[in-house]
């Protein structure tokens, strides 16, 4: 099957490496440097093309967020004179630090995204898929310009104001019935969790820099002088560094096993939404070419034009149902995996981090204790 | 009369600084009268008194110049015991100074009375009747000197007194001269042998000091411990002289007189100026004071005694600081043991007067034995809107016999933990302690609370406020001298306590100590010392860049609770969401999950949440602790500081009084040379005692700031540790709640 790998370099080039043993593929190996804008191109061609329209297009990944970490490194480098030493390398470090985990996590979700299209038994056969993987120069895809920009918007504005009028529709399927009601609440709880999550590991962070900071001031202290209490604050400090890693460690970890998930999630709720809609579009599409053909064969006027109409949106209803209702059942299985796997993770890492704080503590406190 | 001044204890023992300088102005300004007065009799030729009196002096006149003030004396402790009002001991003093300065300067009728009187018994009545006389000579420069002093006690009734209690002693003074007489015929040989100097004097001095600190502790308990105690240390300076006495029963006030008569007499001897003998006296005197004084704290009720034999302690600046902190450290704890049970004699026997290093143990288990546990609880708040205040329980436990009982409580307000520091730092400050400071008022923390809000922040604030004041009266209680101070007995267990008017942070006294703070802090900008002691300037420099590490972490620390209170915040929220993700969710394992995943969010938030009032409670609040605490030390520097340039205020002064003699000298004016010259040796006593003020206060700061830093040292270890602990247990916790979690995400299918 796939395996699928994605390095990333400085300038949010995705490079893949894959080994394949798919026969539509012209190596077995190969590798290509894909930028952001490329993975965007390929979402996009997913959901333009009419022949997916019965499937829940993976999510496009999200932009990474450089800024921040940038505005931060330059402020750094201003304040380069106001700080001592010590204080501008552990700033250094944690910026630096920061600016990884966030590339890290910006290539899993690109390399999700690319997964989660090559275990599609679709989706993987798509054409453009094959040149994204394959093709071994750049894509040459521009990003939208304005006007295409504001065309997306518009056509978002629409698809969602007729969302809300193709929702009141009641569906004659109790499944897709259960489904559109169950994935309407489950987004708005997933968005909730993600914002929420996403605050407090952001707040998590925060305290895990000000523990950072509180060691590097005790380490001042202790190194002021050479007496009893300086030695002890520079234990102290020692293990205010160590287990502000792994505080930190926490932080990170609940970011990439919870809150990336939560965000996955929310995106491809998003996704099974919009193939929600757009069969419910083809629904009311489809009741819609009835009510034509009806009126058509009383008026006894373009009738065949009406037939062909309706079969047309029949065909297309059926076909959507039909592959729908199995997209949303993998959704769910995949859904429950995915989160049994992360919480698993999450737990796990949990325990190993409180364990590791625990030992760190023990040991200082033995030390502290003896020195006493 | 110069000297009176000098006794009279200041209406507060702890502005005694600022009185000692008062002193030194009327001090002046009386040797100038003085000069006045004396200087139309001794009209004659400065020289030719000079020759007379030292030929006097080497002929016999030591016991005659000891036995004029040897009638004083004995009218003073007369007077004591018969008068139990601290007014008439005051004036006594006042009276006796005046005679001896009549009787050290009027030569002419000096050498008279010397010729007639020595030796004799009834020599001493009939003296006493002359400096009776004396007294009355100059009873109107006297009563003019004293009246003003008077005012300025505002304990005085009258000067009438002054006649007539030298009258009344006289009776008492022919029964006590026989020992005295003998003690005097034995002393000249003593005095002349001995070479009184410099010397001697300090030795003396040092006496002086061990008996001054030993008397309060014995006068309750029994007076012939007293009388042994003080026989030991006045046989090792004396020799045989006093060892004479000390057998006979003679009350120890006249053998502290005779001792003064003795630097008197020393005076003359050595330099053989009359204005020496002025000065000696002058320097010789407060001693007297103080012991005068602390006798009479026997006499008087129990508070007042402690305020006088706190007093006695500060006056006591003849002492050579190393001495006297020696005899501190002793007397401290004893000190307030004549107010309470003799019991309390005990605990201060096993403390022999050591070296310092034993006495650094020693006061480490002296703390042990300071069996005293002060808590503040149940703030309550009283009164409604801006007049609304915080009430809180001060708890005291202690087996100290200095207290009436073993528990008790009263209920004291923000205000009164103020007043008592600002009591306390008024009083042990300038001498280089380092008081205890309680935690600042805050505006808005209180009036949040006054308006009523019963949200977090205001019971976070009264919950830290009640803590820091806890610390700051346990850090009182366990300062050894502080202990002993009245203001704090009452504090902890007199039921009313006048309200501390000072404290209001916009009140007028406010005003005034802000301005005062501020021209301390110019001065302190203007006063350039330049430091001799490295050990000084070293410990200066360390506080003031812990000070500043200091509030940098405690900084930090404030914002890691607040950041900690923020995740707890936000982890509450997103367990709500889980809860609710879960409650959605469809898959029933999956759902299951997810609520167990916000109970453990929710257990996370509790941690959070304990965690953040440890940061706060056990972390920042001791670093506030030490922020205050070094703004003490500091504070103790600044009076050392003090101390320091008042002597060399004193010096310069001294300086330009020499070259003012210098002038005089050449511009051959002897009748202002004389002036000259006693102001000389004025200054001289001045510089060196503001010297010893210095280095006393040095020693005593140095030794605070030991004493600081080990309870630093010990506090903040405890205090991390603790804290360490506390985060010990909430990681255990999170174990905990994470393993009853993870078989929940196992059995998602």
């Amino acid at each position: 099957m796939m395996q699928e790998g994605l390095d990333d370099g400085p300038d949010f080039l995705s490079e893949e490496d894959r080994g394949s043993t798919l026969p539509n593929f012209k190596q077995n190996e190969f590798s290509v440097v894909r930028q952001h804008e490329e993975f965007i191109w390929l979402h996009d061609s997913f959901v333009e093309n009419e022949e997916y329209a019965g499937y829940i297009i993976p999510p496009a990944p999200p932009r990474p967020d450089f800024d921040a970490s940038r505005e931060k490194l330059q402020k750094l480098g201003e304040g380069e004179g106001s700080m001592t030493k010590e204080e501008f390398t552990k700033m250094k470090q944690e910026l630096e630090a920061e600016y990884l985990a966030i590339f890290k996590k910006t290539v899993a979700m690109h390399e999700v995204f690319l997964c989660r299209v090559a275990a599609h038994p679709v989706l993987r056969k798509d054409l453009n898929f094959h040149v994204f993987l394959e093709y071994n120069q750049d894509l040459s895809v521009r990003g939208k310009n304005k006007k295409e920009k504001l065309e997306d918007f518009f056509k978002n504005v629409v698809k969602s104001a007729d969302g809300v009028l193709v929702a009141g529709v009641k569906d004659v399927d109790d499944f897709f019935e259960h489904e559109k009601t169950f994935l309407l609440e489950y987004h708005n709880r997933v968005k909730d969790a993600s914002a929420k999550s996403d605050r407090m590991i952001r707040s998590h962070k925060n305290a895990a820099d000000d523990i950072n900071r509180i060691a590097s001031s005790l380490y001042t202290l202790g190194t002021q002088d050479s007496t009893d209490l300086c030695k002890f604050f520079l234990k102290v400090s020692e293990l205010f560094e160590k287990t502000r890693k792994i505080e930190a460690r926490i932080a990170a970890d609940e970011d990439l096993k919870l809150a990336d998930l939560l965000k996955y999630y929310l995106r491809e709720s998003q996704a099974a939404k919009d193939l929600l809609y757009r069969r419910s579009r083809a629904l009311v599409d489809y009741e819609n070419a009835n009510k034509a053909l009806d009126k058509a064969r009383a008026k006894n006027r373009d009738v065949l034009q009406a037939e062909t109409s309706q079969q047309l949106c029949c065909h297309k209803f059926e076909k959507i149902s039909e592959s729908a209702k199995q997209e949303l059942i993998d959704f769910k299985t995949r859904r429950v995996a995915a989160f049994r796997k992360n919480l698993v993770e999450l737990a796990e890492l949990e325990l190993k981090h409180a364990k590791g704080n625990l030992q760190l503590l023990q040991g200082c406190l033995g030390i502290l204790k003896g020195n006493t | 009369m110069a000297t009176s001044s000098e006794r009279s204890p200041p209406p507060f023992p702890d502005s005694e600084d600022q009185d000692v300088l008062d002193t030194e102005e009327v001090r002046g300004r009386d040797s100038d009268e003085d000069e006045d007065l004396f200087g139309s009799p001794s009209t004659s030729p400065v020289t030719g008194m000079d020759t007379t009196l030292t030929s006097d002096v080497s002929m016999k006149p030591p016991s005659d110049i000891m036995n004029d003030p040897l009638i004083e004396p004995m009218s003073s402790q007369t007077e004591n015991k018969p008068a139990s009002e601290p007014s008439d001991d005051f004036f006594d003093l006042t009276n006796n100074v005046s005679v001896v300065a009549a009787a050290a300067t009027k030569s002419d009728d000096f050498v008279d009375i010397l010729g007639s009187e020595t030796g004799a018994q009834r020599g001493e009545v009939v003296k006493a009747d002359v400096t009776v006389e004396a007294t009355i000579d100059k009873s109107e420069v006297t009563a003019g000197i004293t009246d003003p002093l008077s005012q300025q006690e505002a304990k005085q009734t009258s000067t009438a007194p002054v006649i007539d209690l030298s009258g009344d002693s006289q009776p008492v003074t022919s029964k006590i001269a026989n020992p005295l007489v003998d003690l005097f015929s034995d002393a000249p040989p003593a005095a002349e042998a001995k070479k009184p100097s410099s010397a001697n004097v300090d030795l003396f001095d040092d006496e002086e000091g061990s008996d001054i600190f030993a008397e309060p502790l014995q006068t309750k308990p029994a007076k012939q411990l007293q009388k042994s105690l003080f026989g030991e240390p006045d046989e090792d300076v004396f020799g045989e002289p006093l060892g004479a006495i000390s057998k006979k029963p003679v009350p120890k006030e006249q053998k502290e007189k005779s001792v003064t008569t003795k630097v008197t007499a020393g005076g003359p001897l050595q330099d053989s100026k009359p204005a020496n003998i002025f000065s000696q006296a002058a320097a010789s005197t407060p001693s007297v004071t103080s012991t005068v004084n602390s006798k009479s704290n026997g006499v008087h009720s129990e508070e007042e005694g402690d305020i006088f034999a706190a007093e006695a302690t500060v006056e006591l600046s003849l002492d050579s600081p190393r001495n006297e902190r020696k005899k501190e450290a002793i007397a401290k704890p004893s000190a307030p043991t004549p107010t309470s049970l003799p019991a309390a004699a005990s605990l201060t026997k096993p403390q022999p007067p050591a070296l310092e290093e034993l006495e650094e143990e020693e006061e480490e288990e002296e703390e042990d034995k300071f069996d005293i546990f002060v808590s503040v609880k149940d703030p309550e708040k009283i009164g409604d809107g801006m007049n609304a205040y915080m009430a809180y329980k001060v708890s005291t436990q202690t087996t100290l016999p200095m207290f009436r009982n073993k528990t008790f409580t009263v209920r004291r307000r923000f205000s009164d933990f103020l007043g008592l520091y600002e009591k306390l730092s008024e009083k042990h400050g300038p001498n280089g302690f380092i008081v205890p400071p309680p935690p600042e008022k805050s505006l808005l923390g209180m009036t949040k609370v006054k308006v009523g809000k019963e949200d977090s922040s205001s019971t976070d604030f009264v919950e830290r406020r009640r803590g820091a004041l806890e610390r700051y009266l346990q850090r009182v209680v366990n300062h050894p001298s502080l202990l002993q101070d009245p203001d704090v007995r009452e504090f902890l267990e007199r039921e009313e306590l006048p309200r501390a008017v000072s404290t209001q942070a916009l009140s007028g006294a406010g005003f005034l100590k802000m301005i005062n703070k501020a021209t301390d802090a110019v001065s302190k900008m203007t006063i350039k010392m330049n430091e001799s002691d490295v050990w000084f300037e070293e410990k200066l420099q360390e506080v003031e860049s812990a000070d500043q590490q200091f509030r940098k972490l405690h900084a930090l620390v404030e914002s890691l609770v607040v950041h900690r209170k923020e995740l707890s915040l936000n982890t509450a929220s997103f367990a709500k969401s889980a809860a609710m993700l879960g409650s959605a969710e469809d898959n029933t394992a999956l759902s299951r999950a997810l609520s167990q995943l916000a109970e453990v969010e929710d257990k996370m938030e509790q941690l959070h949440q304990e965690q953040a009032a440890n940061d706060t409670f056990t972390f920042a609040e001791m670093i506030a602790d030490y922020i205050r605490l070094l703004g003490a030390v500091r504070g103790s520097f600044d009076h050392r500081m003090k101390a320091w340039q008042r002597w060399q205020d004193a010096q310069s002064m001294l300086q330009k009084k020499r070259e003012t003699e210098a002038k005089l000298l050449w511009a051959n004016k002897p009748d202002k040379l004389q002036l000259a010259k006693e102001e000389i040796a004025e200054w001289e006593a001045k510089v060196t005692q503001y010297e010893r003020d210095f280095e006393r206060v040095s020693a005593t700061v140095r030794k605070e700031v030991i004493r600081f830093e080990r309870e630093k040292t010990k506090n903040c270890k405890r205090q991390i540790i603790k804290y360490l602990e506390c985060l010990l247990q909430s990681q255990q916790q999170l174990i905990k709640y994470w393993e009853a979690f993870l078989p929940e995400a196992k059995a998602i299918a």
